[in-house]
């Protein structure tokens, strides 16, 4: 049956294309179904797959498979030396898709870039609210309206962005999803005809797929942009599968039904290695799966008591038990895929003897405390239930008792917030732009306290290190970074559990490609092998 | 007989106001709120977010943003998609043709097969075909939708590579929609074996959809049946030497399916209930999925509106299976 409605539908898809037998076609069976096709007003990982990845390109870009920056619509750009001037260059003839419902009429100018930006930044902007409730989240989220003070179109090929503060991970924000280049054009266009809301439907970008069709919660069609600026690509056509439920996705990748899939189930990844006529790729994710004292509460403004604590904690059993080794031990707040990170910094070791002694020396008797435990999987944690039990139960082997609690989602996130709180949290973080201030300004510099601090935490020498590392070369920052990494040690405002380590089965057929280290999904310079 | 129709039509408007209330106020007193889940752990500053309330217009007064949404009701619209910012109707009848299709299939086949294995086991009735059914009934009302689901896949897309695993037709037809049905729109593409694999991806998943209410109807058949068979009415019919055909088919059968055909319609909620699940294992682009995954993010527009479609829809197979009852049973007409 199975064979025959292959054939049958491989004789129509050839009757359709008109001969044209030899189309390549990469389907990949995605997670989800994107929000929209417009990146800037969403932040989810799966909407940038089939968004920002395929359709666009942004000023800078990542190297393939690392946080490295290099140049993408911008040729190249310069920094005044007061580090508040950036002028980029723009790479000539770069031409937008043309499509059955916009054909450009020129490559791509400043107009795109200022209009890109505008429409998140400006209220006057036309495109500023062109559908409900457009809040341009992670244009705010990363400070960008603070951030500037004027983009200003230079000439035709040439924008500057004028900021109100040295900002050395601005042009790392430019890398990210929501600053992807839309074109004016079309835009204008749409807004001629009073069909603005189409900008987010059916998306024109520069990138290396157009956008054909999407079928909500079950097809994306893509197909490759004959006239990309880095060359076509090898193959024809991208399909996105949307298949939400993680063993269907494998049985589908098993039964050849797509070439490649995310997120498998890690009790799974065993039997996939082991599958001949299968890949398993695997990274670590940029990410951190933490537990945060309240360092505003007795005892544990202590850090003699946080890095006791830190010591009862058995972290290799958790990554056994609660990520099945989809995961590995954290001891540094940023994960070791990103530059700067730390090598030398040594871990606190597991050792229950020397916890227990550590706590009578600092006079803590009989310490009762909550651990909070989050609701839902998250990449850096996937059962923090589980998680939470594991290490009430090596507290108690040091004779602290603790008590495990859980909130909604939404309101875990909110409570956990409180200068008061009490209890230590599980939590983490997945970065944004693959700069490390985004992970140690966000979670453990003094202005997040109150916010995304969730230790409470405000150290002098730590933040003085942060903020000054906030300007400079790439050099002179990370050699801050690395100090900054050994002081959070030794104050101990967290116990670092876990980064994940991501797993991507794909068939043996699928060459070029590479693991995002951001956790985005992007089939440029994918080829299939025959 | 249009008294009737009426009377019943004029149930539903405060069945209506009601359903609109419950499903406004379900998702509300929920925990949690839209703008904090979209922040997640990046959190959202209280200045920004106070924006983002008025924005959404939730910094208004609770029976404010009731009657704001009545009277959009009234007009037709029911709001706009936090997540997707796409209107609530516009999502609901692109997605809501699969789930419909779906039903459809799984409806028929647990009619198809329900009633007569119903009635053969109650003529039967102790014999091994009765004690057979009832048992396979049993075990297919207790199972869990998700577990069987997987199952089948697991045995027939895995092992025997019968059926596709999932999704409504094979990747490599590309036609545009136009009924949404899948039966149908395969049909007028034109293009060859379109139909045959959209019915092919259709198996699977009617089967399991099938299962909660084909055993409960095969039950309520064979116990309908046994009642009726145990009448006075019957007994002299047979007394009177009608073929037994004839006494089971038409005098018994008709006055049996009463039940059934409530137990039918009934079944009609538990059927959307049942594509929640179905459609999360087989990737079927209906409605269940969608409104799941708008319970987590708290999307509150498309909760309310995607409850109160459903509920119309489960009102209006009730009262069709209340006019079938006067076409089935005269009496309840004149009542």
């Amino acid at each position: 049956m199975k064979s025959m409605t292959r054939l049958l539908a491989a004789t129509a898809l050839t009757l359709a294309l008109g001969g044209a037998a030899s189309a390549k076609t990469l389907v990949y069976c995605s997670e989800g179904s994107p929000e929209g096709f417009d990146p800037a007003l969403y932040t989810a990982g799966t909407t940038f797959d089939a968004s920002s990845k395929p359709v666009y390109n942004r000023l800078v870009q990542f190297v393939p498979g690392t946080t490295e920056l290099e140049p993408g619509l911008a040729e190249s750009w310069e920094v005044s030396d007061d580090g508040l001037e950036y002028t980029f260059k723009l790479r000539p003839d770069v031409q937008f898709h043309s499509t059955d419902f916009f054909t450009p009429s020129r490559p791509l100018n400043a107009d795109d870039v200022l209009f890109s930006f505008n429409r998140q930044w400006k209220d006057d902007n036309p495109f500023h609210s062109y559908v409900d409730g457009a809040s341009w989240e992670y244009f705010n989220g990363m400070s960008m309206p603070d951030l500037l003070k004027s983009i200003e179109k230079v000439d035709d090929l040439t924008v500057k962005f004028t900021l109100n503060r040295p900002e050395a991970p601005f042009v790392a924000n430019l890398a990210m999803d929501f600053a992807s280049i839309m074109s004016k054009e079309y835009a204008d266009q749409l807004a001629e005809a009073g069909n603005e809301s189409a900008l987010n439907q059916q998306p024109v970008g520069t990138g290396p797929f157009k956008f054909v069709a999407y079928q909500p919660d079950a097809v994306i069609r893509y197909q490759a942009h004959p006239e990309y600026w880095k060359g076509q690509q090898a193959i024809d056509d991208l399909v996105f599968a949307i298949t939400p439920e993680t063993s269907v996705r494998q049985q589908r990748l098993l039964a050849g039904e797509c070439q490649i899939m995310p997120y498998p189930n890690p009790a799974d990844v065993e039997s996939l290695k082991s599958n001949d006529s299968l890949e398993v790729m695997e990274q670590e994710g940029l990410n951190v799966g933490y537990l945060a004292y309240n360092t505003k509460v007795e005892p544990f403004d202590d850090p003699k008591v946080r890095k006791a604590l830190n010591m009862a904690i058995n972290k290799e059993a958790i990554i056994d038990a609660v990520f099945q080794g989809a995961g590995q031990v954290a001891k540094n707040p940023i994960p070791p895929t990103m530059w700067s990170y730390n090598e030398a910094v040594e871990d606190d070791p597991y050792d229950p003897e020397a916890a227990k002694q550590m706590l009578d020396e600092a006079g803590v008797e009989d310490l009762s405390m909550k651990i909070w435990a989050m609701p839902v999987a998250r990449p850096y944690n996937p059962n923090a239930r589980r998680m939470a039990e594991l290490i009430q139960n090596d507290l108690s082997q040091v004779g602290v008792t603790a008590e495990v609690v859980s909130y909604e989602w939404g309101e875990y996130l909110e409570r956990s917030k409180a200068e008061d709180r009490d209890g230590a949290v599980l939590l983490g973080w997945t970065g944004d732009n693959g700069d490390p201030d985004n992970f140690l300004a966000v979670l453990l510099g003094c202005d997040g306290v109150g916010g995304s601090n969730r230790a409470q935490w405000c150290n002098e020498e730590f933040n003085d290190l942060i903020m000054k590392a906030k300007s400079g070369s790439q050099e002179e920052r990370a050699e801050l970074y690395e100090e900054a990494q050994v002081v959070f040690k030794r104050e101990a405002p967290w116990a670092t559990i876990a980064h994940s380590v991501v797993h991507m089965p794909m068939s043996e057929n699928v060459t070029g490609y590479k693991m995002d280290p951001l956790g985005g999904h992007s089939f440029e310079g994918v080829d299939l092998s025959e | 007989m249009l008294r009737f129709f009426f009377s019943r039509v004029l149930v539903l408007v405060p069945t209506f106001i009601g359903v609109s209330i419950v499903a406004f106020a379900f998702i509300r007193l929920l925990p949690g709120d839209p703008i904090t889940l979209i922040a997640g752990e990046r959190g959202v500053s209280a200045e920004r977010y106070a924006e983002l309330q008025a924005e959404f217009g939730y910094d208004r007064s609770i029976v404010v943003q009731y009657l704001d949404y009545l009277f959009g009701l009234v007009t037709g619209d029911f709001g706009t998609s936090i997540t997707t910012k796409r209107p609530v109707l516009q999502e609901f009848f692109t997605l809501f043709p699969a789930t419909l299709e779906l039903a459809f299939c799984a409806m028929v086949i647990a009619i198809v097969l329900g009633i007569p294995a119903g009635v053969f086991a109650a003529v039967k009735r102790g014999s091994w075909f009765d004690q057979t059914v009832m048992g396979a009934a049993l075990v297919g009302y207790s199972m869990p939708i998700f577990w069987w689901g997987l199952l089948l896949i697991i045995f027939f897309s895995g092992v025997l590579q019968w059926t596709p695993v999932s999704g409504r037709i094979s990747l490599l037809y590309f036609f545009p929609q136009v009924t949404g049905f899948m039966l149908i729109d395969s049909l007028l593409s034109g293009q060859d074996g379109a139909f045959t694999s959209a019915l092919s991806h259709l198996i699977l998943p009617s089967v399991v959809l099938a299962t909660i209410p084909l055993a409960v109807i095969a039950r309520q058949t064979r116990s309908a049946m046994l009642e009726v068979l145990g009448e006075d009415y019957v007994r002299t019919s047979r007394a009177k030497g009608l073929a037994p055909r004839r006494v089971i088919g038409i005098h018994a059968l008709r006055n049996a399916l009463i039940p059934v055909v409530t137990t039918i319609g009934l079944q009609v909620g538990v059927l959307m209930a049942g594509a929640i699940l179905t459609e999360t294992i087989f990737s079927w682009p209906g409605i269940g999925k969608w409104m799941v995954d708008s319970v987590f993010r708290r999307d509150y527009p498309v909760v309310q509106g995607g409850l109160l479609l459903i509920a119309m829809i489960i009102m209006f197979v009730n009262l069709v299976v209340d006019l079938l009852y006067g076409v089935i049973n005269p009496r309840v007409r004149t009542r």
